[in-house]
């Protein structure tokens, strides 16, 4: 217990002031990177030539059929990922899990691949469905599978996640490989917001919906964070909390797959730097990660349109080095820490 | 009162709690002893329903641990496991105000953030009520836990273990509190201690258990005799009077 003598310097109450300013800043950079990002592209797109073109013309037609739709799904991408990993770190107990790195997403991309074999002419939404039900079991399978892992053993928890993502992504591909479905399954792995239009967006509203579960029940995810036993103490049924969550985090991981694809990193990398600034307290956290989460993806949205304009680059390469590079930082951050 | 009734525990074929039968928590500080494995912590564990018994049934204020809603329950019996590893990041004021869950659901009242404002001045904890639970000190957070079970503002308060880890100015000053809180609030704790000491000084009745059953169940003093504690920890325990308390002396 070091912590009396190392830590008086670590902010003992004056920490208020500064998570305003930060909060500030959030908001003003999601505003900011929305606008942006409406007229930003290959064709013309700007506030003045959409006033001379008025509501039939060109402009206007590529602001509510392409660059409205793009815009909403990267902010929706963006807050209801980062309340997926928030969420699953609150289930798990344990700072480095997300959908991504506990076998979850690999999970759905298999009930997409199901669908592509299976029942090819299936409906978006239904295709949504399966893969929510595949990334349901592998929540479960993942939750099964930890419980026999110390909750201190702080890496080894997504170290046992990683590796199951990898045997599941390994028939995954085995099996796509075989049936010659490698290039369609590809589409998915590499998230980007290219083919993102009216039309094709609207399931992220799912998502969306969601992340209003998740706020509705934010403190019993906040009493869960703290094990089993106290929230048994407090009166909490942790099996059905437990299992609100899956849905929650299952649902999203589908509803992102299906639309924009695989986005790595972001449910690790927002909540940890939320945690940093404000803590774990879902109910205060939850629009600290929604809107960190937005801005997150907002932006690397715009570097992959801006990187080899007028061509894009996959948005997942994007976020993969940002988020990479976040995550190490705050690993190493964390080890240096005297706790 | 927290009535057992030939309540078994079994762990494998090994039972941990065996055939036991008591009633305990009344007024004042009950003290649980008895040597590692002894059962004390599984009879927690029955009690605040984190376990279910194998045979037999639990009761605190005549209601059924077993059949009563665990939102009931909660108002009623507030539990504080030993070791408690909180990862969540989360503050003094944050926690303090998760015990009042049972009672507020998320949705806190005036009344509510009374019990918490209480809490946390009893605990004297109000110059840390913004820190993160992982930069205080050990007895800083076992004070922050006592903090939250007592806004949680329940009848019985059951502690196992906290003085674990802590120095002797932090076992003291919890303790202190433990016997304030029985005194001036009415609260009826039952405590498992190792330093039987403690036991003797603050407890105003003392269960030991030993091998998965009560052996003793008196007045602290009553418990506090050579040939008693020689019995529950199998091992020679000198009972010198000091100033006119009983202290056991088992240091070789």
């Amino acid at each position: 217990m070091t912590a009396l003598d190392t830590t008086p310097a670590s902010t003992p109450t004056p920490a208020r002031p500064r998570r305003t300013w930060v909060g500030v800043l959030i908001g003003v950079l999601l505003v900011v990177l929305s606008v942006t990002g409406l007229f930003v592209g290959v064709s013309d797109v700007s506030p003045a030539s959409v006033l001379d073109g008025g509501a039939d013309g060109h402009a206007a037609f590529l602001l509510v059929a392409s660059r409205v739709p793009r815009t909403l799904a990267a902010v929706l991408v963006g807050a209801s990922l980062g309340i997926a990993g928030l969420i699953m770190q609150m289930l798990v107990r344990n700072k480095f899990v997300e959908p991504g790195t506990t076998g979850v997403t690999e999970f759905a991309t298999l009930g997409m691949l199901v669908t592509m074999v299976f029942l090819p002419g299936l409906a978006v939404v239904g295709k949504m469905a399966v893969a929510a039900v595949f990334g349901l079991f592998g929540t479960w399978v993942f939750l099964r599978v930890v419980r026999f892992v110390p909750v201190r053993q702080l890496v080894l928890v997504p170290l046992v996640g990683i590796m199951l993502g990898g045997v599941v992504g390994a028939v995954t591909t085995f099996v796509a490989y075989r049936l010659d479905l490698l290039q369609s399954l590809g589409q998915w792995a590499q998230g980007s917001f290219a083919t993102v239009m009216q039309g094709r967006y609207e399931f992220l509203w799912i998502a969306g919906a969601m992340v209003a579960v998740a706020w509705f029940a934010a403190d019993r995810f906040s009493v869960i964070g703290l094990g089993e036993e106290f929230a048994t103490n407090l009166g909490l049924d942790y099996r059905k909390v437990v299992a609100v969550g899956m849905v929650v985090i299952a649902v999203i991981t589908a509803a992102v797959l299906v639309t924009a694809g695989m986005i790595p990193f972001l449910g690790l990398v927002v909540p940890n730097v939320v945690s940093l600034v404000i803590g774990d307290n879902v109910r205060r956290a939850i629009p600290w990660v929604a809107g960190l989460g937005a801005v997150f993806v907002l932006a690397c949205d715009l570097v992959a349109r801006l990187v080899r304009f007028p061509y894009e680059i996959p948005l997942s390469v994007v976020v993969g080095v940002i988020g990479a590079a976040l995550f190490l930082w705050l690993l190493l951050r964390r080890r240096s820490r005297a706790h | 009162m927290i009535a057992l009734e030939n309540v078994t525990k079994r762990y494998g074929r090994q039972p941990v709690v065996d055939d036991v039968s008591i009633t305990f928590g009344g007024e004042g500080v009950t003290a649980l002893i008895g040597p590692n494995g002894a059962g004390k912590s599984t009879l927690f564990g029955l009690v605040g329903r984190l376990l279910s018994p194998d045979a037999g049934r639990v009761t605190v204020d005549g209601l059924d641990v077993a059949s009563t809603p665990s939102g009931e329950l909660a108002k009623v019996l507030a539990v504080l496991r030993q070791d408690n590893h909180v990862a969540a990041r989360l503050t003094v004021h944050d926690l303090v105000e998760f015990g009042r869950f049972p009672h507020s659901r998320g949705r806190l009242t005036t009344h509510d953030r009374e019990h918490i404002e209480q809490a946390i001045g009893y605990l004297e904890l109000d110059p840390y009520r913004d820190r993160f639970l992982d930069e205080l000190s050990g007895g800083q957070r076992q004070r922050a836990f006592v903090a939250m079970v007592l806004a949680q503002d329940t009848r019985y308060v059951l502690l196992d273990e906290p003085l674990n880890n802590l120095d002797l100015r932090h076992m003291t000053e919890i303790m202190r509190l433990v016997r304030r809180m029985a005194d001036e609030l009415g609260k009826r704790v039952v405590i498992v201690l190792h330093d039987i000491n403690f036991a003797a000084s603050y407890a105003d009745r003392i269960v030991a258990m030993r091998d998965g059953v009560v052996v003793a169940d008196a007045p602290a003093r009553e418990v506090m005799r050579p040939d008693v504690l020689a019995a529950v920890y199998d091992t020679p325990v000198d009972v010198r009077e000091i100033d006119g308390r009983p202290v056991a002396l088992y240091y070789g």
